[in-house]
Order: C-alpha cells, then sequence, then structure tokens
C-alpha cells in the first residue's frame, strides 16, 4: 500500500518536473522575492523569507508586550506566560554562565524568543520555515561563536590559547590534543547551525511527504492522516525544544569564554 | 548500475546511520531511569539537562536521514 503511494507520488513528481510539483517536498523551502530591491548592484530583495522574519519579530514583541502591559502583582495568564518565558531564560543563564552572564542576558533572551517564534509560527499550514534556511542558522550561530570568542579574548588574552590544552594533561600529549580540541571548537558554529536546520527541514519535509500520502491514497489516506497529527504534536515539541537547544548551548560556549573550562 | 538506482541504495545506507542514533537515544533514557531510580531526589535536576543530551544525540539521526531524504528528492 505505502509503495503504491510512493510510486505514485514519484510519478506525481516526475509529471511535475521537481522545482513547482505541489506535492515535492523541497518546493516549501523555496525563496521567492516579494519585491525588488536593488543598492548598488546587491540584489537585496524583499523575500518571504524576510517577510516570515519580520512577522516573527513583530509578534513576539507584541505579544510579550500586550502580556506584560499594566504590570501586575498578581498576573494574569498571558503574563504568567511572559513571566515563565523570562524564568527560564534567566534560570539557564544564571546556572550555566554564572553571575556574569547577567550582562548578556537581554542578547540570550531575545535569541530564544526569536527562534522560538519562528520554529512554532513554521508549524501553521502555508507559513514559511525560516530556521529551515542554513543561511539563517548559519548566521546566527557564527554571530555567537564570533562574540562568544573575542570576550574570551578580551578577558583572558593570550591566555585563552591555553583552552585549547587542558590544564593537568601530560606535556607529549599536546601534539594530540590540541589539534583535536582546536577542531571541536572550529566545528561549534557548524554543529550549532545545522542541528537546528536539519531538525526543521527533516519536520517539515515529513509534513509534506505524509501529506502527500494522505491526498493520494484516497479513503486509505486517512492511516498517514493519523501519523500525520502526531508527527505535528512531535514537532511541536522539537520546536520548543531545538530553541532552548540552541539557547543552552550559547550559554555553555559564553561560560566557557569566560571561565575557561 | 544506472545512476536512478545507485541514488536508491545510497540513500537506503544513509539512513543506516541512524542504528547509532538509536543505539545513543536508548542510552541516553535508560541512564536516565536508572540514575532516578537509584536517586529519586535528583529527577528535577536531571530532568532538565536529559533534555540537552536527547537532543543532541537525536540530532545525529536528523542528519542521516536528511542526507537519505536529500538523495530521494533533491539530487
Amino acid at each position: 500500500m505505502a509503495t503504491d503511494a510512493e510510486g505514485e507520488l514519484k510519478d506525481a513528481i516526475d509529471a511535475h518536473g521537481a522545482g513547482d510539483s505541489p506535492f515535492h517536498p523541497m518546493e516549501q523551502f523555496e525563496i521567492h522575492p516579494l519585491g525588488r530591491i536593488e543598492i548598488f548592484g546587491l540584489d537585496l530583495s524583499f523575500s518571504n523569507a524576510s517577510l516570515w522574519m519580520v512577522i516573527a519579530a513583530l509578534v513576539s514583541t507584541s505579544f510579550l508586550l500586550f502580556a506584560v502591559r499594566g504590570g501586575r502583582i498578581v498576573p494574569t495568564r498571558l503574563q504568567v506566560v511572559a513571566e515563565m518565558l523570562y524564568d527560564v531564560v534567566a534560570g539557564m543563564v544564571r546556572d550555566n554562565v554564572g553571575s556574569e552572564g547577567r550582562a548578556f542576558f537581554p542578547f540570550i533572551f531575545t535569541l530564544f524568543i526569536f527562534i522560538l517564534f519562528c520554529n512554532v509560527l513554521a508549524l501553521i499550514p502555508g507559513s514559511f520555515a525560516v530556521t529551515a534556511q542554513i543561511i539563517v542558522t548559519f548566521l546566527m550561530a557564527i554571530v555567537i561563536f564570533i562574540t562568544v570568542t573575542a570576550i574570551g579574548f578580551m578577558r583572558h588574552g593570550a591566555r585563552f590559547f591555553g583552552f585549547f590544552f587542558p590544564a593537568g594533561a601530560p606535556a607529549w600529549t599536546a601534539a594530540i590534543l590540541i589539534p583535536i580540541e582546536i577542531v571541536s571548537y572550529l566545528s561549534r558554529p557548524i554543529s550549532l547551525s545545522v542541528r537546528l536546520f536539519a531538525n526543521m527541514t527533516v519536520g517539515h519535509v515529513l509534513f509534506k511527504i505524509l501529506a502527500g500520502f494522505t491526498i493520494l491514497m484516497g479513503v486509505a489516506g486517512i492511516l498517514p492522516l493519523i501519523v500525520l497529527v502526531g508527527i505535528t504534536a512531535l514537532e511541536l515539541l522539537v520546536a520548543v525544544l531545538q530553541a532552548y537547544v540552541f539557547t543552552i548551548l550559547t550559554c555553555v560556549y559564553l561560560h566557557d569564554a569566560i571561565h575557561m573550562h | 548500475m544506472d545512476a536512478e538506482a545507485a541514488k536508491l541504495i545510497g540513500a537506503g545506507i544513509a539512513a543506516m546511520g541512524m542504528i547509532g542514533a538509536g543505539i545513543g537515544v536508548g542510552n541516553v533514557w535508560s541512564s536516565f531511569f536508572s540514575a532516578i531510580a537509584r536517586n529519586p531526589a535528583s529527577k528535577d535536576e536531571i530532568g532538565a539537562n536529559i533534555w540537552i543530551g536527547f537532543a543532541v544525540t537525536e540530532a545525529i539521526a536528523l542528519f542521516a536521514l536528511l542526507i537519505s531524504l536529500m538523495l530521494l528528492f533533491v539530487a
């Protein structure tokens, strides 16, 4: 049954050509310019990805502002939600970075809220998954990586190079340990960005494939539809979890830069 | 062997990367349950951190799935 539907799905994709088939699982990640803007020959068009990033920023800002309006001592339900978000991130920074981390709280809170809203808004049918674009996640990761490295050098100067050699290890292991530590340090932005990107991409591809099965299988399509409902619940968990993991790893990297191990 | 067949076999082999991630995720949760069985008071403290371990391990399965799906639909 499943193989038949898969064959039909492949046929449907082949019939339409890869790019413009409504059944093609990768079609949803295509970026379309909404308005052409060119400045000094640079293509700075406002695309659907930019639109959904703006929407995520507006929705999150207005939600937080609306939730804490008035600032009651006995909070309303929405205010409790906003305070919980604040509390989660504040606790994360306190536990993972320590008291010096307070200065970085606004940045980390913004990062968490932005990724959370991008991930959750992407679950709305017809919306665009911004965090399923490798360039978006990689840019965030590289900014964090450069900032954290700069903080490390500003605080410790040349002593920050000691980060690449664990204190107390026998000197002869340096030839092995230092290259390993350097490679693992440099791969941080890649693993940080690819983790978020892969989680989001795979989730949305899975949605599209199951939805394709549901349409093509007719009455029996109720079976993939049931699976799809379960996967949607799982993806909601993944969306929140990946925002949390991205933020907590940022905190861990910041801790490494400030305290060196 | 033609390219289409090689693509499908490659997608299958790429999906085998999930074996390791399956073992890894199983390990994460089995350690979690044996830890809270020994010391139930530690549940809250471990419970917050277990998700990091879970997400980091689960990401490996997703990398494999991503390669497999790219071979099936993009390549």
